[in-house]
């Protein structure tokens, strides 16, 4: 039975996946464990002779849904950092158990329930294809739902468009603006910029903090986004080795 | 195979995806978990077409997926709204109206 051994092998990893979206700390951990379950659905969808519904799961639901979810992930929230510490007290066991009676109940709903018959199959219905059999039902009976489903899109389009507008109402920063603002903000040290990541001929990457005159690392030099992810490397590594040079110094 | 068992990992997908949206406080990730409540309702649709042998249920997939995409679209878009306004994705910042 090949389906089965594709279910109990698929059906297991995306419960799994679906458990560790809630338990992974990042974001973006749970956007990839999402677009895991949703390859799975699709399938799951395509075992079942949905063929054209798995095909559109993973079009629009891994491809788009997601991507758009990654989007507004790099936009948004990298840099806040999710934390995991309930702020509502006694709220997870609550939860917990709150979730663990309603799975508990549709589980045991559908082991008593009974359908009355054999399960029927798609084969007649997908007679003539699935594509074909499902434009037949969309085109005939669904027709009204389909338009006024057009219609939920473009009003959708259009609200995330006015959503996301933003009128300017103070006139852009020209870099005459910037300047003045870096001289008199105080200090004369980030005046003329701040100091560009890197160590200077032993590693050159954006993680890697620049190096000050007295050997210490600049954490200015990293992107504030970096550091508050804590993706920053330790540039000491990457110093010149003082005793070396003081050795070749005295020959 | 018994259809029976994708009613149950659908069942179980509902449950965390509802458990996700009450537990984690990061705006995009308890979308993401109402994202995996419409994908378990569509596993079940698709289930039920199966069992009864008619298209139907597959149709329904269909417009649930349709308005999902729409959902998806505006909810993105007020929460990066509200993340212009107060530099947060978390759903606990968004409480102006108790202050």
């Amino acid at each position: 039975m090949p389906e089965s051994v594709l279910f109990w092998i698929m059906g297991p990893l995306a419960v799994v996946a679906a458990v560790g979206m809630l338990l992974v700390k990042k974001a973006v951990h749970s956007a990839l464990l999402l677009a895991w379950v949703m390859v799975t659905l699709a399938f799951f969808y395509i075992a079942q002779g949905a063929l054209f519904l798995g095909i559109v799961q993973v079009v629009v639901y891994t491809g788009a849904v997601m991507m758009l979810f990654l989007f507004i992930l790099m936009l948004v929230g990298v840099d806040a950092a999710d934390s995991l510490t309930e702020t509502i007290r006694g709220l997870r066991p609550i939860a917990i158990t709150a979730a663990i009676g309603f799975g508990g109940l549709m589980v045991s709903l559908i082991s008593r329930a009974t359908l009355g018959r054999e399960p029927v199959g798609l084969d007649a219905a997908n007679a003539a294809g699935n594509v074909q059999g499902l434009a037949q039902l969309l085109f005939s009976t669904y027709v009204w739902p389909f338009e006024v489903v057009s219609a939920l899109l473009i009003t959708a389009a259009l609200g995330a468009m006015v959503l996301a507008h933003r009128q300017r109402e103070v006139a852009r920063p020209s870099q005459r603006d910037l300047s003045e603002q870096r001289f008199r903000s105080g200090s004369l040290a980030t005046a003329a910029g701040l100091p560009g990541p890197g160590v200077f001929a032993r590693h050159n990457a954006v993680d890697v903090p620049a190096l000050l005159p007295d050997g210490s690392a600049a954490p200015a030099s990293i992107s504030e986004t970096l550091r508050t992810r804590g993706d920053m490397i330790d540039s000491s590594e990457f110093q010149l080795d003082q005793v070396n040079t003081e050795v070749r110094e005295e020959k | 195979m018994n259809p029976t068992n994708y009613l149950y990992i659908s069942a179980l997908l509902f449950t965390i995806g509802a458990i996700g949206v009450v537990v984690r406080r990061n705006a995009i990730v308890v979308f993401m978990c109402i994202e995996l409540m419409l994908n378990a309702a569509n596993l079940s649709f698709v289930t039920f077409a199966r069992i009864n042998g008619n298209l139907d249920g597959q149709v329904v997939a269909f417009f649930t997926m349709v308005v999902a995409a729409c959902e998806v679209v505006v909810g993105l878009a007020i929460i990066v709204t509200i993340y212009r306004s107060r530099r947060s994705a978390s759903v606990d910042d968004a409480s102006l109206l108790k202050r």
